[in-house]
């Protein structure tokens, strides 16, 4: 373990030489800090949320059907606070899902899209963002202000809960990493980010009830999906695929541990 | 609303004869027009170069213009920017990244019914003095505040 | 046509504190896109607030605006109830205005 905590400093240059602005780590952090609660004045994940909106309601695919009778797991049509419930089990696919797995079933079911067309783009870029991030950012504004709220009260959550937690652990891929790797000890950091622990109830409310998040660093929003897509990436692991089981039950783990949580998303960040 | 949208329009001419016209007191600044895109001033590629096209031949510091901005930006992309001026008269806000390919980032008129104060988000490519001038009474003033910038990397 | 604007116009004491964000892409004119060559620059020039029809706030900026820019300012004289409408125009002659009601 100790092994792979120095790999981490070293592969990451981690730790920002502090000296470069000829500061004190504390003096950094303050200006960091100063500098996160500014961008809460605005947050241009609002912007995609509108577009998310249009999109939800409009009637699309072979059937021209809109998503509004879509259920996330409040019944057809309800979304205030669903996001703040997912992932969870519904009974119609017989699995553990996901906000953006379930649009997938959505635009099925009621759009009658196919789900290669339905997955075939989850993740944008500045010039051209994915349908999928606006309308994720539209469903989670919906559940501003509710607690996170998981319940393993099903085998299949359980399931995904447990599978989760394992993926969390589990060290492969070429520099031996997990997830814990950076997110299970205090005081990790790569340059002036902070890591969260995502295995403690109060790392894991810190992310979970923050993303998905406006990002400024390329003027993008960014899924839950894309998150876990990335930090694989980042660890050098084959990327996961879209919607997979294995990254429900990985943010199956992540939501259950952030449980009580007030939602606040979606965030804006560095 | 379409005559004002006419006078915003106007090009570079324009705008240098309506600041030749401060220049010269012949116009007061409430009776100027509606704001004007100055190009030799955004196409100027050093901060002098940049008041120079904008007429502004000396600014006093003053320390009735508050700018708050952050001392160290995780990204330059998105640098939020505060500016409030206490100078009585306040007719403009002008803001200069000075470090920037381009300093002039803009202008903000407080004529015509605004709070002389304004936030924005800027882009700033390298640690920067950010400069504000504010125009009252026909004359400039500014205050200074650097920024520091890193691009954060490694955190995709 | 541009994309909506998301404007929120509250009353706070008797001045009415705008924030507005608005969707575009801000571009300098410097950037390469992925084929390597320079994406022409693509900037918002100007941008007014009107206040029940009269223009209240003007400014005219560069492309060092971030993407996707946020406003905020402050205006004198309005009230809750009150009309105010936002247009924006870029260097390509696109242009785009939204009309909030200020609430109390």
């Amino acid at each position: 373990m100790r092994k792979s905590l120095t790999t981490l400093a070293v592969a990451c240059a981690a730790f920002l030489a502090t000296s470069a602005f000829g500061q004190t780590p504390e003096e950094v952090k303050k200006g960091v800090e100063q500098y996160r609660e500014m961008l809460e004045l605005g947050n241009p994940a609002e912007l995609y949320a509108l577009k998310g909106e249009a999109l939800f309601k409009k009637k699309r695919g072979p059937k021209n059907a809109s998503l509004e009778q879509c259920d996330f797991g409040k019944g057809p049509g309800v979304l205030k606070g669903v996001y703040a419930e997912m992932p969870r089990y519904f009974a119609d696919t017989g699995k553990v899902q996901d906000l953006e797995s379930r649009l997938v079933t959505c635009m099925v079911q009621l759009q009658g899209i196919s789900e290669k067309d339905a997955t075939k783009r989850p993740f944008g870029n500045a010039d051209k963002p994915s349908e999928n991030e606006q309308l994720v950012a539209y469903i989670v504004s919906q559940s501003y202000g509710d607690p996170i709220n998981i319940k393993l009260d099903n085998p299949k959550m359980k399931e995904a809960y447990e599978i989760g937690k394992r993926l969390f652990f589990y060290r492969a891929g070429p520099w031996d990493f997990s997830c814990a790797t950076c997110h299970a000890e205090e005081n990790t950091r790569i340059r002036l980010q902070d890591l969260p622990v995502l295995s403690s109830p109060a790392g894991a409310k810190a992310a979970m009830t923050t993303w998905p998040a406006y990002r400024v660093s390329n003027s993008q929003l960014k899924t839950m999906e894309w998150r876990i897509n990335d930090c694989y990436r980042q660890m050098r692991f084959p990327e996961p695929n879209f919607i997979s089981d294995s990254v429900i039950a990985l943010t199956t783990y992540l939501a259950y541990t952030a449980n009580g949580g007030v939602y606040k998303g979606p965030g804006i960040k560095r | 609303m379409d005559n004002t949208r006419r006078r915003v329009l106007r090009g570079a001419s324009a705008a240098g004869a309506v600041f030749a016209a401060f220049a010269t007191g012949a116009l007061k600044p409430s009776d100027a027009l509606a704001i004007t895109w100055d190009k030799s001033a955004f196409e100027a590629k050093s901060m002098v170069d940049a008041l120079k096209a904008l007429h502004v031949s000396s600014a006093t510091d003053s320390k009735d213009i508050v700018i708050r901005a952050p001392d160290i930006a995780e990204n330059g992309a998105v640098v939020p920017i505060d500016i409030t001026s206490n100078i009585p008269g306040t007719e403009s806000i002008s803001l200069f990244i000075e470090k920037n390919p381009f300093p002039y980032v803009g202008t903000f008129d407080m004529t015509k019914g605004a709070v002389p104060y304004v936030h924005v988000r800027v882009k700033v490519g390298q640690s920067s003095p950010v400069r504000v001038v504010v125009t009252a009474g026909g004359k400039h003033y500014q205050a200074v505040k650097d920024v520091k910038v890193t691009i954060g990397g490694c955190g995709g | 046509m541009g994309d909506p604007m998301k404007i929120r116009a509250r009353m706070q004491g008797d001045v009415a504190e705008v924030r507005v964000l608005m969707g575009h892409p801000m571009e300098t004119g410097q950037r390469k896109g992925s084929d390597g060559k320079i994406i022409p620059a693509h900037f918002i020039k100007q941008i007014r607030a009107e206040l029940n029809g009269k223009v209240v706030f003007e400014a005219a900026i560069s492309q060092a605006i971030s993407r996707n820019p946020l406003f905020a300012f402050k205006v004198k004289g309005a009230k809750a109830g009150d009309k105010l409408s936002i247009t924006w125009e870029d260097n390509k002659g696109d242009k785009r205005t939204d009309t909030v009601t200020i609430s109390g």
